[in-house]
C-alpha cells in the first residue's frame, strides 16, 4: 500500500485513490482520418513499462481530481506527482538495465536480494 | 503434578500462581508465565506431535517462534478450535486444552508411521513423480489421489463452524516503530522516546527483555544492574513518555511498501475464559505506517544436520538456556552439547551450574577456544573435540547418542561410541533474523564469519540493531540499539542528544569462532542417512542433494520440489542449512545459491484477525434508500445491486417468490405499480458547455433538447461497446440531470470527470453526484395518473398535457418535487423525485392514495420482467462489454450527423461492422410454458451435434410473462436481425435442445410505443 501525495490534498493512503492508467495519451481529435490500426493503437495499446512510468491516478474519495504520477514500476518508488497538463519532470531513477532485468535494489521480484561483490566493495 | 524438572529459585514464571491445563487428555501443571512447551518440559515431556509426511515423533526444538514442528490443536469446539499452535509460544492458562495433531489413534501409537517405514520410497518430488508423471498412474489423475494424500499428510484441523470470537484492525501512524524488545530494541526505543517522538515498541512474547531473559541472571550486569533490574528500569523510562506505546504479545508479521508494517496482537489468548474482557477483541491487527523503523528482531539459532537428528530430545542449545533461565526448567536430565561454535558451550556451563548433568561437549572443530576448554575442565565437563554425533537412539525420546571422531578432512574416522543422554543441545551457528528486513526489500549480505546472511543495503526507512544485524556482544548491542534509536528519531525530524550507554560486565560466552558445517558426516551411505533439514516438512539433506542432481538449481524450484521451508514455520531454523547443503552439492558458495523469499507473514496470522471487524453485516456495508425500512416492514426479499440493497419482490404471506413477481408485474400493467427507483445514479451537470459535453459522452444528439424535455442516451467506451445507459433531462440550457444505471453510477462519474479534467479541460462543465439527494418513486400503469394526482400538486398530469419524455416541477405536501414522464415498463409512468429525507413520506402517501386503485409495490424482479416484455435492455445483462449499439439493434440511438463522441470511431472498425456479429433478438419458445435458462447456448440444429458445437449465441434474459401468458426471452444471436421468424434451438444440459422462434424483442408488439 502506497502513500500518495495528492497535489491538492497532500499525503493520503492509497485506498483513497483509483488507478487510471497510462498518462500522456491524448485522445485523437480527428479520429475519422485514422486507420483502424492507428485508432486501435490509441484505444487498446499501452506501453506496460517496467521502469519509470507516467500514470494517472484519481483521488476518488478526496478532491476527485485526476493527476499524474511518475512511478518506477520496477520498485514502486514514486518519483513525482504533477498536475494534468503538466509535463513529467526529469528525475533519476534506479532502473533495470534491460527490459527483462531488475532494479539493483527495491525490486518486487525477489530475484535481487543479495548484495553483489561490487556493492559490497562500494559500501 | 510434581514438575520434576523445575528448578527451585530459577526462572521468571510466577511461582505464586500455579496453573494447570491438559495436554493429550492429561492434566499438566505449570505456572503463570509458562508456555505449553516449558510446562511440558518441567514435567519431563518433550514429544508433542508427529511430522507432516512420515509421521515421525516430533519434540520441542526451539523456545520461541523459531520452533519448527512442535504444534498442537487448541480446544475441541468446532467453532473456536485453533490448529497448528506452537507450544513454544502459547502461554498456558486454566482450562487450556491442547491436543497433539497429525497422529491417529494416539500420539505414541500412530498408523501414519507406516509412511516412515517406506521412507526410502518417498524421495524428493515423490508425489509429483508418482501421481503426475508416472505412466503407471496416468489413467488416474492427480485429483483422485490428492484427497488421500492430504488426509495422510496434514497438520491440525480447521474449525468447521463460524468463529465466535471478535477481532479488530486499527490504523496507527508513528514516528519510530521498534520491532523487538530485547536489549537492542529496548535501548533503541528508550533513546528514540527521549526525543518526544511517537514510538511504538513491539514485543512478540509477554515479557520485555528478549535474550536477556534467557541468560544467567548471575552472569551479567548492565550499568551495575542485574539484567532483570535493567529491563525494569528501561520499561519504567518508556512509561514516562506519553507518546510511547508498548505492545507485548504482538508480532510484526509483515513489512510492506513505504514503511507499512502489519502487527498482530494476541489480546486474550493467554487468559482463561472467565478472565477475558468481552469488550476486547481476541486478537487485533495493527496497520502501522511508521516514518522510521528499527529492526531488533534478534537471531535464530540453526541446528547441525546429522544422522537421526529429528528425535524428540534434540533441542537448540540456546533454547535449552532459555528454558533454564526464563522458565526455571531443565530440559533434560543428562545433556550432551553438540556444536561447531563457542556459543553452545554456555549451555553446558549453565546446566552444570544449575546442578544439571552434562554428558559432554561434542565439538566438530579442530581448534577449540582454550579459555572455554579450561572452563569446561574446571566444571568437570568432558569435551570431545573433532568429534561428531553420527547417530542417535531412542524411540519417543533419545536415550543415547553415537559419536565418532573426525579426520583432518572432516570425515568419520574410527568406530562409534555411545554416550547416554536424554537431551542433545545442538548449535550450528546463528542466523540473524532478517525476515522483516528482506520483506522491506533490503539486500542481504553474506557474512562468512557467521556463515549466514545479514542486512546489507537498506531500501526503506529502517535500520537493524543487535543480533538481527549480526552483532552479538552485549556492549555493542546496546551501542547499536542506542544509535539506531537516535538516528531513527532524528530522521523523523526530532532532536535528541546521545547519552552515555551503561557498561556491561558479563561472563557469558559472547564469541562464536564458528566453523561452518552444513551436514555432519554419518559414516554411512547417503540413502541410509536420515539427516533432517526441515523437521516440519520432513526434508532430509539427501532430498536436497537429489533435487540438485535432478537439475533443481534454482533455490525456489528446489524449495517447491522438496517442500523445504514450505511449512507453517517457513524454514526459520532450516533454510540456511538447506542453502548450505545445496551449495556444497553444487560446489558453489551459499550466496551464489541465494535464498528463498522471506514471505509475509513471518508467523501464521489468524484469518479472523485479518478480517478484523469486517465480517457479517460489516463485510460490505449496504446502502439502503429512504424507503428501505418500509420495504423491510413489508417483508420484501432483497437483492444487492451495486452497493445497494434493493427490494426484489414483496411476497404476501404464503406466496412464493415466483407468484409474487407474477402478481406484481401483472398489476403494473392492469392497475398500477410503484417502484423504489432511488438507487439510479444521478449526476447534476452544469455549465455553459453542458450540451457540448453531453454530445460528446452520449451516442445521440443533445443540441436541440429543450428545457423541460428528457432523452434516453447510450454511453460507450472508446472501444465502441455499450457501457451505460439512462435518461437525461434538460433543466435549463446550462443545466442537465443525468441518470445512470444503479451499479454504474460511480464508474460513470469517474469516466465523465476523467474526460472533463484530462481531455476537455476547456469545457465549462461541473459535475455533482446527487444520487443520494433525491428519493424516487416511480408509479406506472393505467391508474398511475389518478394516484399521482392525489399526491402531487401544481402539475397537470394528463399525458396529453404532460407528454412522455418531459418533466415538470410541482409540489407534494408543500415539498418541491420533480416529476419525470419516463418509463422503463412501457406503461404510462411518473417518476417522482423528492428531497431524500421526504422519501418515505412520499412513498407512504402514494401507497395510501393508490390503495383504492389496487396500486401494487413491485420489486426489481418484476421491473426486469416488465422491461423485458417491452424489449428494453439492461446494461450488464444484455450487454457484456462486447456489444455495440448496432449489436443491440439500437442504431436509432446513435446520431449519424453530429461530431465526435466517445467510442464513435470504433463503430466503424472492421470488426464492429462485420455483418455476422451477434445481435439482440427476442425468442419465443415453441412451448410457451418453457422458460429458457439465462446464459443458455443457442444452436442451429434440433439435436446437439458432436463437439465442437457451432454456437449461434446465448440467452441474455428469460421470464414467464404474466401479461402475455407465456415465456419470453432475449438473446444475442449471430446475424439475429436478419433471422426474424427463423427457428433456433436452446441447448440444455443433459436434455434435448428446445426449439424457439426469433422475433423482435418488443413483445408487447408496439415497437414505437412509449419508451422506444
Ligand atoms: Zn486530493
Amino acid at each position: 500500500m502506497f502513500v500518495i501525495d495528492c497535489p491538492n490534498c497532500g499525503s493520503r493512503d492509497q485506498s483513497e485513490f483509483t488507478y487510471a492508467g497510462e498518462a500522456h495519451i491524448a485522445r485523437p481529435t480527428e479520429s475519422e482520418n485514422m486507420t483502424d490500426a492507428e485508432w486501435a493503437e490509441f484505444v487498446f495499446m499501452r506501453t506496460n513499462t517496467k521502469g519509470l512510468f507516467a500514470e494517472r491516478w484519481w483521488h476518488a474519495t478526496g478532491c476527485r481530481k485526476f493527476f499524474n504520477m511518475l512511478r518506477n514500476t520496477a520498485t514502486d518508488e514514486i518519483h513525482a506527482v504533477y498536475r494534468i497538463g503538466e509535463k513529467p519532470p526529469k528525475v533519476t531513477a534506479n532502473l533495470p538495465l534491460t527490459p527483462a532485468g531488475e532494479s539493483s535494489i527495491g525490486s518486487g521480484n525477489d530475484a535481487v536480494k543479495i548484495m553483489t561483490r561490487d556493492e559490497e566493495n562500494a559500501s | 503434578m510434581s514438575q520434576p524438572n523445575r528448578l527451585p529459585g530459577r526462572g521468571l514464571v510466577n511461582r505464586d500462581r500455579p496453573v494447570s491445563f491438559t495436554f493429550d487428555g492429561r492434566e499438566i501443571a505449570g505456572y503463570e508465565g509458562d508456555t505449553i512447551a516449558s510446562a511440558l518440559l518441567a514435567n519431563g515431556e518433550i514429544m508433542v506431535g508427529r511430522s507432516f509426511k512420515y509421521h515421525r515423533p516430533r519434540g520441542i526444538v526451539g523456545a520461541g517462534s523459531d520452533d519448527p514442528a512442535a504444534m498442537v490443536q487448541i480446544g475441541s469446539d468446532p467453532a473456536s478450535t485453533d490448529p497448528n499452535v506452537m507450544v513454544t509460544t502459547r502461554e498456558i492458562h486454566a482450562g487450556l486444552e491442547a491436543r497433539p495433531q497429525n497422529c491417529w489413534p494416539s500420539l505414541k501409537y500412530d498408523v501414519g508411521v507406516l509412511n516412515d517405514v517406506f521412507m526410502r520410497f518417498f524421495p524428493a518430488g515423490f508425489y509429483y513423480k508418482t501421481f503426475m508423471g508416472s505412466d503407471r498412474f496416468r489413467w488416474l489423475n492427480w485429483m483422485t489421489f490428492e484427497p488421500f494424500i492430504r488426509r495422510a499428510a496434514g497438520l491440525g484441523k480447521s474449525p468447521t463452524k463460524p468463529d465466535p470470537d471478535t477481532y479488530e484492525s486499527v490504523n496507527r501512524h508513528c514516528d519510530v516503530l521498534v520491532i523487538g524488545a530485547g536489549p537492542a530494541g529496548l535501548t533503541a526505543a528508550a533513546n528514540a522516546a527521549r526525543s518526544g517522538a511517537r514510538v511504538i515498541l513491539v514485543e512478540e512474547s509477554e515479557r520485555l527483555g528478549g535474550s536477556l531473559n534467557a541468560t544467567d541472571p548471575e552472569g551479567t550486569t548492565i550499568g551495575g544492574k542485574a539484567p532483570a533490574d535493567w529491563i525494569a528500569a528501561q520499561t519504567a523510562k518508556l512509561a514516562e513518555h506519553p507518546e510511547v506505546t508498548v505492545l507485548t504479545r504482538t508480532t510484526a508479521f509483515g513489512y510492506y511498501a513505504m514503511n507499512f508494517v502489519g502487527l498482530i496482537e494476541r489480546v486474550s489468548d493467554h487468559l482463561p475464559e472467565h478472565r477475558r474482557d468481552r469488550r476486547q477483541p481476541r486478537q487485533r491487527v495493527w496497520r502501522v505506517r511508521a516514518k522510521q523503523v528499527v529492526l531488533a528482531t534478534g537471531a535464530i539459532e540453526r541446528p547441525l544436520v546429522f544422522h537421526e537428528n529429528d528425535r524428540p530430545g534434540i533441542m537448540l542449545a540456546g533454547a535449552a538456556r532459555s528454558f533454564l533461565h526464563r522458565y526455571g526448567v531443565l530440559a533434560g536430565k543428562r545433556v550432551l552439547v553438540f556444536a561447531n561454535n563457542d556459543s553452545a558451550w554456555q549451555t553446558a556451563f549453565d546446566i552444570r551450574a544449575a546442578g544439571g548433568e552434562v554428558a559432554g561437549i561434542v565439538d566438530m572443530r579442530r581448534e577449540l577456544n582454550e579459555a572455554l576448554a579450561l572452563r569446561a575442565l574446571k566444571a568437570g565437563i568432558a569435551v570431545y573435540p573433532r568429534t561428531a554425533i553420527v547417530g542417535t537412539h531412542g524411540r519417543h525420546r533419545i536415550d543415547s547418542a553415537f559419536v565418532s571422531s573426525l579426520d583432518d578432512s572432516g570425515n568419520v574416522r574410527g568406530s562409534r561410541s555411545r554416550i547416554e543422554c536424554d537431551l542433545i543441545a545442538v548449535s550450528g551457528g546463528w542466523n540473524p533474523n532478517v525476515a522483516l528486513f528482506a520483506q522491506s526489500r533490503g539486500k542481504l549480505k553474506w557474512d562468512a564469519e557467521m556463515a549466514s546472511f545479514r542486512p546489507g543495503l537498506s531500501w526503506q526507512q529502517e535500520r537493524s540493531a543487535g543480533a538481527c544485524n549480526g552483532t552479538f556482544e552485549l556492549q555493542e548491542v546496546l551501542a547499536e540499539g542506542s544509535k539506531a534509536g537516535l538516528e531513527a528519531a532524528r530522521a523523523a525530524d526530532f532532536t535528541v542528544r546521545a547519552v552515555k550507554q551503561p557498561e556491561v560486565e558479563t561472563s557469558v560466552v559472547q564469541s562464536l569462532n564458528l566453523v561452518p558445517v552444513w551436514q555432519v558426516p554419518s559414516g554411512q551411505p547417503r540413502e541410509k542417512t536420515k539427516a533432517f533439514v526441515d523437521l516440519q516438512d520432513d526434508v532430509k539433506a539427501s532430498d536436497l542433494q537429489l533435487a540438485t542432481e535432478e537439475g533443481y538449481d534454482s533455490v525456489e524450484h528446489a524449495k517447491r520440489y522438496t517442500t523445504q521451508g514450505m511449512g507453517t514455520d517457513q524454514g526459520k531454523i532450516s533454510n540456511v542449512n538447506a542453502f548450505g547443503i545445496m551449495a556444497e552439492a553444487r560446489g558453489i558458495t551459499v550466496p551464489e545459491v541465494g535464498t528463498t523469499t522471506f514471505r509475509q507473514p513471518w508467523r501464521p496470522v489468524t484469518i479472523g484477525a485479518l478480517g478484523g471487524q469486517h465480517v457479517g453485516a460489516h463485510f460490505m456495508p449496504r446502502r439502503g434508500t429512504p424507503m428501505h425500512a418500509w420495504h423491510r416492514e413489508q417483508k420484501a426479499i432483497f437483492e444487492p445491486v451495486g452497493d445497494w440493497l434493493r427490494a426484489r419482490a414483496y411476497p404476501k404471506p404464503g406466496e412464493s417468490f415466483h407468484d409474487a413477481v407474477q402478481r406484481e408485474a401483472k398489476a403494473a400493467r392492469t392497475t398500477a405499480g410503484i417502484l423504489d427507483a432511488t438507487t439510479l445514479g444521478k449526476i447534476d451537470i452544469r455549465g455553459k458547455d453542458a450540451r457540448t459535453f453531453l454530445n460528446r459522452v452520449y451516442t445521440n444528439a443533445w443540441s436541440k433538447l429543450a428545457p423541460g424535455r428528457c432523452r434516453y442516451g447510450l454511453m460507450l467506451g472508446e472501444d465502441g461497446m455499450v457501457s451505460d445507459d439512462g435518461v437525461t433531462a434538460c433543466i435549463a440550457d446550462d443545466h442537465f440531470h443525468m441518470t445512470t444505471t444503479t451499479g454504474g453510477a460511480a464508474s460513470v462519474l469517474q469516466k465523465l470527470e476523467d474526460y472533463l479534467q484530462t481531455e476537455w479541460p476547456e469545457l465549462d462543465v461541473w459535475l455533482t453526484t446527487v444520487t443520494e439527494q433525491w428519493a424516487v418513486a416511480a408509479v406506472c400503469g393505467p391508474k398511475a395518473e389518478e394516484i399521482v394526482a392525489a399526491v402531487v400538486d401544481g402539475i397537470d398530469l394528463d399525458p396529453e398535457e404532460f407528454p412522455f419524455m418531459t418533466w415538470q416541477d410541482g409540489t407534494a405536501g408543500g415539498i418541491p418535487v420533480r416529476v419525470f414522464r419516463v418509463s422503463f415498463t412501457g406503461e404510462t409512468s411518473y417518476e417522482i423525485n423528492i428531497p431524500a429525507t421526504y422519501g418515505r413520506w412520499l412513498w407512504e402517501e402514494l401507497v395510501a392514495a393508490g390503495k383504492p386503485h389496487g396500486l401494487t409495490p413491485y420489486g426489481t424482479e418484476a421491473m426486469h420482467l416488465l422491461r423485458a416484455e417491452k424489449g428494453f435492455i439492461i446494461v450488464g445483462q444484455e450487454t457484456d462489454g462486447t456489444v455495440t449499439p448496432g449489436d443491440l439493434r439500437m442504431d436509432w440511438a446513435v446520431a449519424k450527423k453530429k461530431g465526435d463522441f466517445i467510442g464513435k470511431r470504433s463503430l466503424s472498425r472492421s470488426d464492429t461492422i462485420r455483418d455476422d456479429r451477434k445481435q439482440l433478438v427476442g425468442l419465443l419458445t415453441n412451448d410457451g410454458d418453457h422458460v429458457p435458462m439465462e446464459g443458455a447456448q443457442i444452436i442451429g440444429t434440433p439435436e446437439e451435434p458432436a463437439p465442437p458445437v457451432p454456437m449461434l449465441g446465448h440467452v441474455t434474459s428469460a421470464y414467464f410473462s404474466p401479461n402475455l401468458g407465456r415465456s419470453i426471452a432475449m438473446a444475442m444471436v449471430k446475424r439475429g436481425g436478419q433471422r426474424m421468424g427463423e427457428t433456433v434451438w436452446i441447448a440444455r444440459r443433459g436434455d434435448k435442445p428446445v426449439p424457439a422462434k426469433i422475433v423482435h424483442y418488443d413483445f408487447l408488439g408496439d415497437a414505437v410505443g412509449e419508451g422506444a
